[in-house]
């Protein structure tokens, strides 16, 4: 029997939630179901008949396409089985009933049907969702929707075929890799993102073998071997660089820094694990790891941005033996939101581009939900906006975590997985959803670009097995080894963790499925969220899964570890797969990558004469890049777990600070503080620049925070694009050269890191004509630093009438790739750069004077250059200052660039009187000056000369805002 | 902390049961602040707790935490609050008839409500945004959770957050005194220019109690103003001392044990 449950609100009625539910309850049992599923309070419900809500013109009913994760119905089946106390034995499959959730959307006011259609596709994302409109006459004579279930029917297939690759010539050998295996009816699975070459040395190893690999073989190379998951690009050598970028410039980079460091070297655990890991104090250790998820944020924006969250969430938790996520951060580089442009991934133009608005709505929703229901603060983050990112969006997604540096008397960040141990997978099923992500992001984004790859996340599931996991099996001592599921699923987690012990032997059929009819290789690779692999010994087992079943989660043993070098698979009996470790994982070739010179030529322009000030600093302030985004930090809960010390927004003004600070141990008055920095335009220009600025940057705000140089390590995140074509590698060269430097510079270790390579799409424009889009190179470097005492972290706003206002560092004329200049329309070629010798020596006197507590404000000068820095400061603290810009220590020919250069190296800092003197004192080894005072008249005013900039302060705020409160 | 002493003996202090489970987040945060006011808590999931209803005795205090349980599914505390009628209604009915105190906080709250142990509902905010922001609070009645306090800044972070009453449950709500908290405008929004009622919550209630009193809901959040370090004023003037104004309404319900003296774990 199917019926539908209706529930409607008492007050509004703009939309209704629909349960449909097939079941073999009485009837009189679905009275007592609707009462569970509405809060009699605010809502009322109806059975199998429409809900009177009046006159209406049509509905949109918005549900879940057929597989894919309906969270709300999984808690109504669950408060269902509990209602009836159905089921006590989670594990067990129970396919008597099923809840599936809709939400009817109500249009009131006469519409016609091509409007309420428009309306529908604005409401629902095709890919993922089904919408189904019906006018109020509809209604009338049914008195019902449809009922009709989306359930999951999977075409028979043969379980396992073999791929003839022993024959195949190198044009279909080079298809396969692209497109995918064939299956009988002659379509292609998808991407395996395997080059030739690739392809090749598969094809020489399975000859050797005297047999053909089998599909679930193929697709399992595939996984691991991805660029994805091998980083290729950063493993290979390029030009003379023989060992490759990654190990000679970041990990290269890391051993000397450490060496250097000897007895004070913080750094536990680097580039080995799911995250970095650095000291905390005595006790603890603190980890941290960025991801992007861009090419599923693309596609789904929301589901995405959600899966990018607890994604990495999940690498925390399965940092050493599993480490509590204790913040999260985020970063979003987005097309223009007003950009009304269309673009289609087909030439026939039927699958369109989600707009840039919609976009950045579904990501900013994804990490609202991921974070807030996950009970992680999320605290940290930024958004930057550029045409180039329009087709394919950026989405970082961080999160830092909490370990005892002791657990079970060993030390938490080793852990092995022991021959003998079962294999156990813990949490959510698997289902289609999530197949070929690690292969499909490893390419650019076109028509062929798979579906199966967006995937939607549940992190209440997550949390539930996070809890259990790291907050009682792990002090049990009930595993010897942990990692998380993620791109490539268990055919990339189990064959990780495998180099433990030496092999594994998987029995595949043990794995729990949403829905049957999947087939082995669908198992193997799927990508379903909410999953981890453990290493239990058997002794344990029963004590872990009974802890399991009393929290709600789900646990199966589907292998066991073994001693001998192999990934072997069985189904039901029969052996699929059996693949040597070292071929596995060291069988991918090498191949040398050359790289040339991009060819740049830019220009410094010739400004305007006789031009407002005012007006100029009004209209930067006002710019996407630099004014606030209150609208994103506030609804991030950023103080559960109450830990907030510095906030994502700061001041009367409520500014976003740079850096934000934490108490990750409620009993440790140590905090814990978070930056990060990007200047993708930079890279316009050089990218060279670019890595150093950020680098600079990012440091810089950490330690006007509070943080401490002797405490700092950074993370790198590379987002690139069109990683074949040799001058986008050079580039890629050039900026890698600058994070050895500057890291060594600073001795800040990088402690782990991601790359992206190929964020490029290829498609057609509204006539169908062929555009390619690439985002610009971006790194994104964050940072985070440990301060011995929160007490005296600083935010960025003036406090104090009177305070006398200090520039730290030097300001030259390097507008080149600012935001000023994009602002009139320019790149320009004079580029900031960071001098390292004199900046470490600011940054050291900063420290000293904010360890001595001299100093009441302090903000690190970035985008828009000093006049922005000044006009934030002012509007945070709702507070006036009168500025002289005529002495600025430096080299500057412009008014334009003593007010908008992005020079690197500099602070804006306030002081009180009364610590001045103190604090010029400290400061007498750097180039500083003192620009004026904080005032009491709520006027904003700069001058040089003469007085050219002078602005309420109520107006700067307004300014500030003004981007924010038209988003929200 | 400096100036909490913990003076109590282990065994005698009162104690305390912090739920977790289910997607509840707030429990550890709880507990905490309990033990700093000097009481003793234990978090306990719920399904040890229906596998086990007879620990309930043990307890003077029930604390529903916030969090995100069931993800707000089907609506914000109606799982959980399901779940808990479904298994231990009984050992409620029984804890809630001693003299003992019950508190729900923000998810807490609405699970409260949909138990039918307070009044009214959370409905979604009116601008239907997930808000994180801090509030002013005016006490507005004597329960013992609230006893001294007056005024009170704490923040808020919810996307139900919206009280909602019918006008005559409203009138007998106010006959009994059951509203404990409203929002104000007081000296956060003063600083941070925001308006008072963050939510659109019917007669800007924030908080309602049992008519006695012993049992209090609250959508804003008194443990994430447990420190001074956590109000967003406390970088204008670091010279306060090290606990946060919300601590009180902890320290309130340890004090109510200990002042009583003779009951079986609260002795001093």
């Amino acid at each position: 029997m199917i019926s539908r449950i209706y529930v409607v609100s008492n007050k509004k009625i703009d939309y209704i939630n629909s349960y449909l539910i097939s079941h073999e309850f009485n009837n009189s049992d679905v009275p007592k179901i609707a009462e569970a599923l509405t809060n009699p309070i605010l809502e009322k419900f109806s059975i199998n008949i429409f809900p009177d809500i009046g006159r209406f013109s049509h509905i949109i009913e918005i549900g879940f396409k057929p597989g894919v994760t309906d969270n709300v119905g999984t808690t109504a089946k669950e408060t269902i089985n509990d209602l009836f106390h159905l089921n006590s034995n989670i594990g067990l499959q129970t396919f008597e009933f099923s809840v599936y959730t809709s939400i009817i959307f109500v249009i009131k006011n006469r519409t016609s049907l091509v409007e309420v259609k428009r309306i529908a596709l604005a409401l629902h994302n095709p890919l993922i969702e089904r919408s189904f409109i019906a006018s109020y006459d509809y209604i009338k004579k049914n008195r019902d929707l449809p009922l009709k279930v989306p359930l999951v029917i999977l075409q028979k297939n043969i379980p396992v075929i073999k791929v003839e690759l022993s024959k195949t010539n190198d044009t279909e050998l080079e298809k396969i890799g692209k497109d995918g295996i064939m299956d009988a009816d002659g379509t292609r699975r998808g991407p395996l993102a395997l080059n030739l070459a690739s392809m090749k040395a598969i094809q020489q190893h399975f000859i050797k073998l005297k047999r053909e690999p089998t599909d679930i073989e193929l697709e399992s190379l595939a996984q691991t071997w991805s660029e994805h998951c091998k980083h290729t690009i950063f493993a290979n050598p390029i030009d003379d660089i023989k060992d490759g970028l990654y190990k000679t410039y970041i990990k290269g980079a890391t051993n000397v820094i450490r060496k250097k460091m000897g007895k004070k070297d913080f750094c536990v655990s680097v580039f080995s694990d799911n995250a970095g890991g650095i000291i905390f104090d005595d006790d603890y250790l603190i980890a941290h790891k960025v991801e992007t998820h861009n090419s599923p944020s693309a596609l789904d924006p929301f589901g995405g941005a959600i899966t990018g969250i607890v994604g990495v969430n999940r690498d925390i938790i399965g940092f050493g033996m599993g480490a509590k996520p204790v913040a999260n951060v985020y970063g979003f580089c987005f097309g223009n939101p007003q950009d009304k442009k269309k673009f289609f991934k087909d030439k026939t133009l039927n699958q369109e581009m989600l707009s840039p608005r919609r976009i950045m709505d579904g990501v900013i929703k994804g990490i609202n939900v991921g974070g807030n229901c996950s009970g992680i603060p999320t605290l940290s983050g930024f958004v930057k906006f550029d045409d180039r990112y329009r087709a394919k969006p950026l989405v970082f997604a961080g999160t830092v975590g909490l370990i005892p540096r002791i657990v079970n008397n060993k030390q938490s960040h080793l852990k092995s997985a022991k021959a003998g141990d079962f294999i156990v997978v813990v949490g959510g099923r698997v289902g289609l959803d999530g197949i070929h992500g690690a292969t499909f992001s490893s390419v650019a984004m076109d028509s062929n670009s798979p579906a199966t790859a967006v995937q939607i996340g549940d992190p209440i599931t997550q949390k539930k097995l996070s809890d259990a996991i790291i907050k009682e099996a792990r002090d049990m001592n009930l595993y010897n080894s942990i990692t998380d599921d993620g791109a490539g699923g268990i055919s990339c987690s189990v064959a990780e963790m495998a180099k433990e012990c030496g092999g594994a032997e998987v029995t595949l059929e043990k794995v729990p499925l949403k829905y049957p009819g999947l087939r082995p290789w669908e198992i193997w690779i799927s990508e379903s969220q909410e999953r981890m692999t453990l290493s239990i010994p058997p002794a344990k087992w029963n004590t872990f899964q009974k802890l399991m079943v009393s929290r709600g989660v789900e646990a199966m043993v589907i292998g066991k570890f073994t001693n001998r070098p192999k990934c072997v698979v069985t189904f039901n009996g029969k052996e699929i797969m059996n693949i040597r470790m070292d071929f596995l994982h060291d069988g991918l070739p090498k191949h040398i990558l050359e790289t040339s010179p991009p060819v740049r030529e830019h220009y410094e322009p010739i400004l305007k004469k006789n031009k407002s000030y005012t007006k100029l600093l009004e209209n930067l302030l006002k710019q996407k890049n630099i004014s606030g985004f209150s609208f994103i930090s506030q609804q991030y809960d950023h103080e559960v777990q109450a830990s907030s010390v510095l906030k994502p927004l700061s001041g009367m003004g409520r500014i976003n600070t740079d850096a934000q600070v934490f108490k990750p141990v409620l009993s440790s008055d140590k905090g814990v503080v978070l930056s990060s920095a990007l200047y993708p335009s930079y890279g316009d220009i050089s990218t060279y620049h670019m890595a150093a600025g950020a680098i600079d940057t990012v440091i810089r705000n950490t330690v006007c925070a509070g943080g401490t140089l002797k405490k700092l390590a950074i993370l790198d995140n590379f987002c690139w694009c069109s990683s074949y074509d040799k001058t986008r590698l050079r580039e890629l060269v050039d900026s890698l050269k600058a994070c050895y430097e500057y890291s060594v510079g600073y001795g800040t270790p990088f402690i782990s890191g991601k790359d992206s390579m190929f964020n490029d799409f290829r498609g057609f424009d509204e006539k169908g004509n062929p555009v390619a889009i690439s985002v610009p190179p971006t790194l994104l470097i964050s940072a985070i630093s440990i301060m011995p005492d929160l007490h005296k972290s600083v935010s960025p706003e003036f406090k104090n009438i009177g305070d006398n206002i200090y520039l730290l560092g030097e300001t030259h004329d390097e507008l080149g790739g600012g935001e000023y200049y994009k602002m009139l329309g320019f790149v320009g070629n004079n580029v900031p750069k960071v001098n390292l010798n004199k900046n470490l020596k600011t940054y050291l006197v900063l420290e000293k004077a904010i360890q001595n507590e001299l100093i009441s404000s302090a903000l690190s000068v970035s985008s828009g250059g000093l006049g922005i820095a000044l006009a934030k400061a002012s509007l945070g603290g709702m507070l006036g200052c009168q500025i002289s810009i005529k002495n600025l220590p430096g080299s500057t020919s412009s008014t334009d660039a003593k007010l908008f250069s992005e020079s690197q190296g500099r602070i804006l800092v306030s002081v009180s009187p009364k610590n001045s003197p103190t604090f010029e004192k400290i400061m007498k080894e750097i180039s500083y000056i003192n620009l004026g005072k904080t005032t009491n008249n709520g006027k904003f005013i700069i001058s040089n000369k003469t007085k050219i900039v002078e602005i309420s302060v109520k107006k700067l705020h307004t300014l500030y805002h003004n981007f924010s409160k038209k988003m929200q | 902390m400096k100036n909490i002493k913990h003076i109590r003996q282990e065994e005698c202090k009162p104690r305390v049961i912090v739920l977790s489970g289910y997607g509840l987040n707030c429990e550890e945060e709880t507990k905490y602040a309990f033990e700093l006011a000097g009481g003793m808590a234990d978090i306990v999931h719920i399904n040890d707790l229906i596998k086990n209803p007879k620990i309930l005795s043990n307890y003077q205090i029930l604390a529903f935490p916030g969090g995100f349980s069931y993800g707000d599914d089907t609506g914000s505390g109606k799982a959980f609050a399901n779940k808990f009628i479904n298994h231990l209604k009984k050992e409620l009915a029984e804890f809630l008839s001693r003299d003992t105190l019950a508190i729900g906080i923000c998810n807490g709250f609405q699970i409260m409500t949909n138990l039918g142990i307070l009044p009214g509902g959370l409905a979604h905010n009116k601008n239907g945004m997930y808000l994180d922001r801090w509030v002013d609070l005016e006490i507005k009645n004597n329960s013992p959770w609230l006893k001294g306090i007056k005024k009170l800044s704490v923040p808020i972070a919810h996307g139900e957050g919206n009280f909602t009453i019918a006008p005559d449950e409203y009138k007998k709500m106010l006959k009994n005194k059951q509203i404990a908290l409203v929002y104000v405008k007081g000296e956060i929004c003063k600083f941070q220019a925001l308006e008072k009622n963050p939510n659109g919550a019917m007669h800007d209630i924030a908080g309602v109690s049992t008519y006695n009193g012993r049992v209090l809901g609250l959508m804003p959040h008194p443990e994430r103003a447990m420190f001074s370090h956590q109000n967003p004023m406390w970088q204008n003037n670091k010279k306060v001392p090290d606990e946060g104004a919300g601590l009180q309404i902890f320290i309130n319900a340890i004090n109510y044990f200990s002042a009583k003296g003779g009951s079986a774990f609260g002795g001093k």
